[in-house]
């Protein structure tokens, strides 16, 4: 596991753009060659996408041969709905990069049969050769996609009832109105995302302290899903300063003791200008 | 029946295909045209820059109907791309969708088609706004739409094809007081038709007269006037002979019956408007409670303000009319019929009630010199229009585009406010808001016209820079 702790958010969310960018380009995707990425909602990716679209703007970063798949969507909201994941990944990313719609796939809240459509979304992830690079956020209490907490770590991508207090928190998007808060989702498996070949998990503020701190330094417990990753052969936590307040001083200390190390991921920058000749 | 965004006229834009230029989209320019010598004019504000009119750049109809969902047409999709649209009342710098003359929703386009834009224009940060709608333009370019002559269609169509270039993309032709005979042999010739490529469009007929008051009577042949005081609506019907192709009647509440052919106007979906009148604040409220919602040339043949009776300007700020209704009022803006002043304290007591006209006279957009119209020779010298040989000012010949131009500058308001009273006003006032005046997409609203802004160094635009 790499542990990569910036001073703020803005930072973090930069690096992690960077890398994701780095991670693309080298990967070099063509028409018979098409980078898999994972991608999260929430408001901690949002800085990350911001620069990833910056990216895109100035030429160094395309989205032509790129594949997405989205974490999770909220069942029976509509898809035009502004706090429907669709409506969030079309206002915040694909509508300001190239990206190929044929190419993306979010969950269908609406499809007429749930369980088929999740079955369904496994199958493309399969068809499309995998993962390559699943980026995620985690809620306060440790989820990662919609895995509350309790859920099985080897889930695969299924319909999930919602934890009162992930409906609580979700009630503000909603005019505070508990009744038009989505109680069900589709969401994609903790074992969904641990069969990607990469898992980069962002988490930032300091009221994600704890779950982080559950993440990393205590053992694996499906009451803390991200905790799964500590298996994982190949995942990176970007983190802020905010969010390491539960940390052990010694952790703290030893990975900010790697930046050196880890910020050679992100530096040199590699640029699709460079690839095109 | 729409006009694709010709090419001839992108010529500064970048036109192109995606996946045509290497393995990206192509990124915004980054050499844009720069002009050697931008063209400047002396305007009295230099913190506002403004451009004199050439010409706009592109104009497309927008007409048609916007699929829901899944829809499957595979005519060409067009993306106006870093470009800065007029969208709830302000600009948002968001790419604009057309096809087949819609505006595309492109979340939808995206989710639902799995489509794109198979051409892109780089806009080069041109503003996209509703096309103006001018409710009260009594000609131009030397056609007089009051004149009964052999070939009225081709004069409306001759002015509708020139306003375009002005931004004008929506028109009610306007009679001023005329003999019955002529009401009859005109009006079957002006019909309500969309616009295209080839001319803006026809929203009805706006009749102003002759039911109107002697004392403000202001340029109108007063032995033209009459009055419907005998045989109520059926006076005005025989009058004009048909409203069928009629949107907008103005006349003077204060004439005896004009209560009950309001409400008849009203009821046959024709818009009432008050004007050339000697109406008191009373008078004007009672015709706005009858249905009429909107007020001829503010100012303009109307009793002055009183502050003991302010007459039909007071309506501006009435709290007299019905719950949830607002008036809309007409302003020439031309720098000339209404003094800045003037302009300002209507716009700050009703902004949202204003409504951008350009009155033309037929000698709008005539070159500077001696013209014949009618029976009468007229001279143009700069924005002013005079009777040959006098000082005497015949008429507005400023066109929309200067009159918006002249608002923003003379009210202080903001681009989006100037623009939005030269469209999205108008469009409300005349109930075509679901399909004029905005830019909208959707289910309700998904059609209009829309105007392309230069902005910057460009001179063969019409800007508007901030």
């Amino acid at each position: 596991m790499r542990l990569v702790i910036l001073d703020e958010y803005n930072l973090a969310s930069e690096w992690a753009a960077k890398y994701i960018r780095n991670r693309i380009v080298q990967f070099m995707p063509g028409p018979d060659n098409f980078f898999t990425l994972g991608l999260p909602t929430g408001s901690t990716p949002l800085g990350c996408y911001k620069k990833l679209i910056e990216y895109h703007t100035s030429g160094d970063l395309c989205f032509k041969y790129v594949k997405t798949f989205n974490m999770d969507e909220y069942v029976g909201l509509p898809r035009d709905h502004p706090e429907s994941y669709h409506s969030y990944m079309w206002n915040n990313f694909f509508k300001h990069i190239d990206i190929d719609p044929a190419n993306v796939h979010i969950l269908d809240g609406n499809a007429p049969d749930l369980q088929k459509e999740c079955e369904a979304f496994e199958q493309k992830i399969a068809e499309a050769g995998g993962i390559d690079l699943f980026v995620g956020g985690i809620g306060p209490d440790g989820h990662i996609a919609f895995n509350e907490p309790g859920s099985s770590l080897v889930s695969r991508t299924r319909v999930k009832t919602l934890a009162k207090d992930t409906i609580v928190a979700n009630a503000r998007f909603f005019g505070n109105d508990m009744s038009k808060v989505p109680t069900m989702t589709l969401t994609v498996g903790v074992g969904t995302v641990m069969d990607a070949r990469e898992v980069m998990i962002l988490i930032t503020g300091a009221h994600k302290a704890f779950a982080l701190y559950k993440a990393i330094e205590e053992g694996v417990n499906h009451m803390w899903t991200v905790s799964a990753f500590q298996q994982h052969p190949r995942t990176i936590f970007v983190c802020d300063e905010d969010a390491t307040l539960e940390l052990r001083v010694k952790t703290v200390k030893y990975f900010k003791g790697l930046m050196h190390v880890h910020n050679k991921l992100v530096d040199p920058l590699h640029s699709m200008k460079d690839y095109t000749n | 029946m729409w006009g694709r965004l010709p090419a001839h006229s992108l010529s500064g834009m970048e036109q192109r295909s995606p996946g045509s230029a290497g393995p990206c989209r192509p990124q915004p320019a980054v050499e844009c045209r720069r002009v050697q010598n931008p063209p400047k004019i002396a305007i009295p504000r230099p913190q506002r820059r403004l451009y004199p009119p050439c010409c706009f750049r592109g104009f497309v109809t927008v007409l048609g109907t916007m699929p829901s969902n899944k829809s499957v047409s595979d005519a060409p999709i067009t993306q106006f791309m870093n470009c800065r649209i007029l969208k709830e009342q302000e600009l948002q710098s968001e790419d604009l969708w057309v096809r087949e003359g819609t505006i595309l929703n492109p979340e939808k386009l995206f989710f639902d088609e799995k489509g794109y834009a198979d051409t892109q224009i780089d806009c080069q940060g041109s503003i996209i706004a509703p096309g103006f709608i001018d409710v009260q333009i009594n000609g131009g370019y030397g056609i007089d739409f009051s004149l009964a002559t052999d070939d009225v269609k081709g004069g409306v169509s001759l002015v509708a094809k020139k306003i375009l270039a002005h931004g004008v993309t929506s028109f009610c032709p306007t009679l001023v007081t005329s003999p019955p005979h002529i009401y009859h042999k005109v009006l079957p010739g002006i019909s309500v038709q969309n616009g295209g490529a080839e001319g803006a469009g026809v929203l009805g007929v706006h009749l102003e007269g002759p039911f109107i008051s002697r004392e403000k009577k202001g340029a109108h042949p007063e032995q033209c006037l009459r009055s419907f005081q005998a045989g109520g609506f059926q006076d005005l019907l025989d009058t004009y002979g048909s409203l069928d192709n009629v949107a907008l009647v103005t006349l003077a509440p204060e004439m005896p019956r004009s209560q009950e052919v309001i409400r008849e106007l009203v009821r046959r979906g024709v818009t009432v408007s008050l004007g050339h009148s000697v109406s008191d604040l009373s008078q004007a409220e009672e015709a706005v409670q009858q249905g009429a919602t909107f007020i001829t040339h503010l100012f303009n043949a109307m009793l002055p303000f009183h502050h003991r009776d302010p007459g039909i300007v007071g309506l501006l700020t009435s709290d007299q009319l019905p719950p949830g209704r607002s008036v809309y009022y007409g302003m020439i803006a031309d720098g000339i019929h209404t003094n800045p002043a003037a302009l300002r304290i209507a716009h700050r007591a009703h902004p949202t009630g204003l409504v951008l006209v350009t009155d033309a006279i037929p000698a709008m957009g005539l070159p500077p010199g001696k013209h014949t119209l009618g029976q009468q020779v007229i001279e143009i010298q700069g924005l002013n229009a005079y009777v040959a040989g006098t000082k005497t000012l015949c008429g507005s010949i400023a066109t929309m585009d200067m009159c918006v131009r002249h608002f923003l500058q003379a009210s202080g308001c903001t681009v989006e406010a100037a623009l939005e009273a030269a469209s999205l006003h108008p469009a409300q006032l005349l109930g075509v808001s679901d399909r004029k005046g905005t830019l909208h997409y959707g289910s309700d609203a998904d059609r209009g016209d829309i105007i392309v802004l230069g902005v910057g160094n460009q001179c063969d635009s019409v800007s508007l820079e901030v």
